[in-house]
């Protein structure tokens, strides 16, 4: 069985632009929010699972990022620094949401139990092909809401937008064991939600 | 190997980070667990369905304006490293 392939990151003449806004060149900036624009969106929207607050962390992560250059010391790429402003704001504005419910990446569950394989029924070939495009995008966006913010922030870093695990934890903040625990939890998880919109249906046409 | 084994293992075996040994290890288990099959293969459809999904993709009308207001906020407030 094969692995999964990380999304190539495109090569960069990032240094180069870095430094230009670093000297206040608001063009070179401009070029950064471009090239990561999309990303900042969709990792905020998979941790607040709100397009409002979405937008706000795109706006406020890039001028945070902006008006911190000077602190950037380099040590990382400049989009692992970045996504670390991002998730910040994100689950910031998550918390402010649901103030009853303390969000933080240190959630843990307690046990493995929450994870263990219940649903082994294979599943259709091209389960994607079973529903349309607007009714895929619900019931993925339906599943992934369903787990904890810690997992589905180490989900979308990992898994959606190919970061590494060492840059996941280091935007994170994580250790690489409680990364690696943390995704493997939100894989099981999700594979286990959407095994009963997926599952191979043997004699029907495969739909709900 | 057992399935708890197995299942420990799954992460490091779907992003190809593991050893030689182990992962000839974990192949043979697949070879007769058909349970640990299905997990893995699924687990690795959910990845792949996630990733092509275009869950959450910026609609080009709202990021012309969310791109408009980011600069405009940079030019107001300077970076602090100038």
């Amino acid at each position: 069985m094969g692995t999964i392939q990380p999304r190539v990151i495109e090569p960069s003449d990032e240094t180069v632009l870095v430094h230009a806004a670093k000297a206040g060149d608001i063009s070179a900036f401009e070029e950064l929010v471009k090239r990561y624009d999309r990303n900042v969106f969709r990792i905020a929207q998979h941790i607040t699972q709100n397009r409002e607050d979405a937008e706000d962390v795109v706006q406020d992560a890039f001028l945070k990022a902006f008006q911190n250059l000077a602190n950037f010391q380099e040590q990382s790429k400049f989009y692992t620094w970045l996504v670390r402003i991002a998730v910040n704001e994100a689950l910031m504005r998550l918390r402010r949401r649901r103030p009853e419910r303390m969000v933080s990446l240190d959630e843990d569950i307690k046990t493995e139990e929450d994870s263990m394989p219940r649903e082994v029924a294979d599943w259709a070939p091209n389960p994607e092909q079973l529903y349309t495009q607007g009714e895929l995008k619900e019931i993925l966006g339906k599943t992934i809401q369903g787990l904890p913010p810690s997992f589905r922030t180490v989900f979308v870093l990992r898994d959606v937008e190919g970061l590494s695990t060492e840059e996941t934890a280091d935007a994170l903040d994580l250790s690489i064991p409680a990364v690696k625990s943390r995704l493997l939890r939100a894989r099981l998880q999700l594979r286990e939600r959407l095994s009963k919109y997926f599952k191979n249906r043997t004699g029907g046409d495969g739909k709900k | 190997m057992t399935c708890s084994d197995f299942l420990q293992e799954l992460t490091d075996y779907l992003d190809g980070a593991m050893d030689a040994q182990t992962h000839a290890e974990l192949e043979d288990h697949l070879q007769w667990c058909h349970n640990c099959y299905v997990v893995c293969n699924t687990t690795k459809m959910t990845i792949e369905i996630y990733r092509d999904s275009q869950l959450y993709e910026l609609p080009e009308d709202l990021r012309g304006r969310l791109r408009a207001a980011i600069l405009s906020k940079c030019q107001g407030h300077g970076s602090e490293g100038q």
